[in-house]
């Protein structure tokens, strides 16, 4: 599965044109009319920049709108502000705690990414490299949680953090994502993929079972565990139900729940919730930009099997 | 007792599978070791996963308002569920989105990844440009769609109105609402269903490309023979997904509408939270979180079943 995901890192980069085929023979091309290729790709081109347009000018008009000075609103939209302005943000942070949400989200994301790597990798490293009896058992017994989504563990979970009075913590935001069947799964794949002679020769040397997931097998699976880490952020990232259910003080909020908080508050005021939106947006997009790469290589491994 | 007439067993298998183990894979170090392994993940997955699960069905027996003392109901809140006309309407709903969503998602993620699997300059950016609205939270894109869509000063609605076409009411229209919320998912996900695509698109041989050519295929039966058959693990994975992500379709929904206008956007896990916050029926949602676990496997179940009958592998 790694070499997947390095397959189609490297597919997506330009591919270098092969100079020879198979048999030492340049590469046949396969003759065209010139002219149909043309407009051909003029068409592709006028296509995919519509495309661009419609994805892009969403973001766009989120941030004009931030900007607008909320009274010409009402007059309906303009793309070109006359006098843009910052009041919007300003009563943004002065209605809600915002850098505290972004600093929540962002921590809640982190925190819950470390965890279902640590428990991922670990319980992956039993399940591919451990002999015990009921092995398979356990296994499938993990596989079944996966099944079973959030939106219907709603409700017993919240009461299970109102009985035991966790509810409005930070431990209850994390708590359904300590753990995911599906992290464990795609580790369990990656560890069981690694050539056996590896931990092999290094029991002859004496090591344990700690020393060989910590030294030979976390380092190799290095590819699987990016695709599990940005599953884990993006999911608590996005998450929405969970905290609106168990989070009341707006110091515990994440950024869905500020912003959904911040709608209530400010229904028609979409200067305010543009700039709410730019804000939670900015984050993730910086995210994006420095592992663009990853973060699609790894969506693409989800589908790849 | 019966732990001692049971031990001499596990010894020899334990024995066994030495042979074929490491070598340290034996008895009480080995069990410590494992439970080493294994009781980070499996704790947390027992206490907020299998736990809530199992409590869910005790739940979904009683009635409770999360207040006072539960009160034993049996099956009534199943049998109420199944004769509420209102149910039949939440499923409803939730398949017309899936109905909606699914075939704008798939044929834009296809369409899309059929042109960006091209050699083009600006490809990175077209790339990056669909997939940017997949990183965006589901809250922040109702939002800026029930803006967008706003019947009053919304930007589709000028541009409609400069161009004389009508102008809905979107989100604030029963008929329409549900289609805006179908726009709004849709572009979310469909930079998602672009990479799955194209994921799936890289992996097919060139070879098989280049010798239907030769053979005179024109680029519609290429499509049509090579390309659709051979992308059908890709498209079944995301018809998977999006059936299950779907059926549980709720972020966009309590922040675009909220269920409204008069209850035609109120989808089953819209309702599983207002059953529960709103109306303190916690033992009626509980049951209605079952009755969508149970249509979520039947749909899992006969997907795997019929995977094998139009998947096809190159």
């Amino acid at each position: 599965m790694p070499s997947a995901v390095r397959h189609f890192t490297t597919t997506l980069a330009e591919s270098p044109e092969p100079v020879t085929d198979r048999r030492g023979m340049p590469p046949r091309r396969i003759a065209r009319p010139a002219s149909r290729i043309t407009v051909g790709r003029i068409a592709l081109y006028l296509g995919l920049i519509a495309c661009a347009f419609v994805m892009l000018f969403p973001f766009l008009w989120t941030v004009v709108t931030s900007i607008t000075p909320g009274g010409t609103l009402s007059q309906g939209p303009t793309l070109f502000v006359k006098n843009p302005t910052l009041d919007a943000y300003r009563t943004l942070f002065a209605t809600l705690p915002m850098w505290r949400i972004v600093l929540n989200s962002f921590a809640v994301a982190v925190v819950a990414t470390v965890l279902q790597l640590i428990t991922g990798s670990m319980a992956g490293y039993a399940f591919g490299r451990m002999s015990f009896r009921g092995r398979g058992v356990v296994f499938g017994a993990y596989l079944a949680t996966l099944m079973v989504p959030l939106q219907v563990l709603v409700v017993p979970l919240f009461i299970e953090m109102k009985v035991l009075t966790l509810q409005d913590t930070y431990f209850s935001l994390l708590a359904p994502s300590m753990a995911s069947a599906l992290g464990v799964f795609l580790l369990k794949q990656a560890i069981e993929a690694l050539p056996r002679e590896l931990d092999e020769a290094a029991v002859i040397d004496g090591a344990g079972h700690l020393r060989i997931f910590t030294t030979i097998v976390l380092p190799l699976i290095r590819p699987s565990l990016a695709t599990v880490a940005i599953l884990a952020f993006m999911a608590s990232w996005n998450s929405f139900l969970w905290p609106l259910v168990v989070i009341r003080s707006p110091e515990l909020m994440t950024l869905p729940l500020g912003l959904s908080a911040l709608h209530g508050q400010y229904t028609t005021a979409w200067d305010v919730v543009m700039a709410g939106s730019v804000v939670s947006i900015i984050p993730i997009a910086v995210v994006y930009v420095l592992a663009q790469r990853h973060i699609i290589a790894g969506l693409a491994h989800t589908g790849i099997k | 007792m019966t732990t001692a007439t049971a031990q001499p067993a596990p010894v020899t298998a334990r024995r066994v599978r030495h042979t074929r183990g490491l070598p340290g894979d034996r008895g009480w170090r080995n069990a410590f070791w494992v439970l080493v392994f294994l009781l980070p993940s499996a704790v947390p997955l027992l206490l907020f996963t299998v736990i809530p699960m199992g409590a869910s069905i005790w739940v979904s027996l009683h009635k409770w308002n999360l207040i006072s003392a539960p009160k034993y109901a049996g099956v009534d809140n199943y049998v109420r569920l199944l004769h509420d006309p209102q149910t039949g309407k939440l499923f409803l709903h939730t398949l017309g989105y899936i109905a909606g969503y699914l075939p704008l998602v798939y044929l834009g993620g296809l369409g899309l990844a059929v042109m960006l699997n091209k050699k083009l300059a600006g490809r990175t950016f077209f790339r990056a440009a669909v997939f940017l609205p997949v990183i965006t939270s589901w809250v922040v894109v109702a939002l800026v769609w029930q803006w967008l869509l706003n019947p009053a000063n919304g930007v589709v609605n000028a541009v409609l109105g400069a161009l004389h076409l009508g102008q809905p009411g979107w989100w604030t229209d029963p008929d329409w609402a549900m289609p805006s919320i179908i726009l709004a998912s849709a572009w979310k996900d469909l930079g998602f269903v672009m990479v799955i695509m194209l994921a799936g698109l890289q992996a097919i041989p060139s070879e098989l490309q280049e010798a239907a050519t030769v053979d005179g295929a024109t680029g519609w039966q290429r499509f049509r023979r090579i390309t659709l058959p051979l992308l059908s693990p890709s498209s079944f994975f995301v018809v998977v997904i999006s059936l299950i992500n779907g059926l549980q379709v709720f972020d966009q929904v309590f922040v675009m509408t909220g269920g409204g206008p008069q209850g035609a956007t109120q989808v089953v896990v819209g309702q599983i939270y207002n059953l529960t916050f709103r109306y303190g029926r916690a033992g009626d949602a509980a049951a209605l979180s079952w009755l969508l676990f149970v249509l979520i496997l039947v749909i899992t179940a006969a997907q795997l079943a019929g995977q094998r009958r139009w998947v096809t592998h190159a």
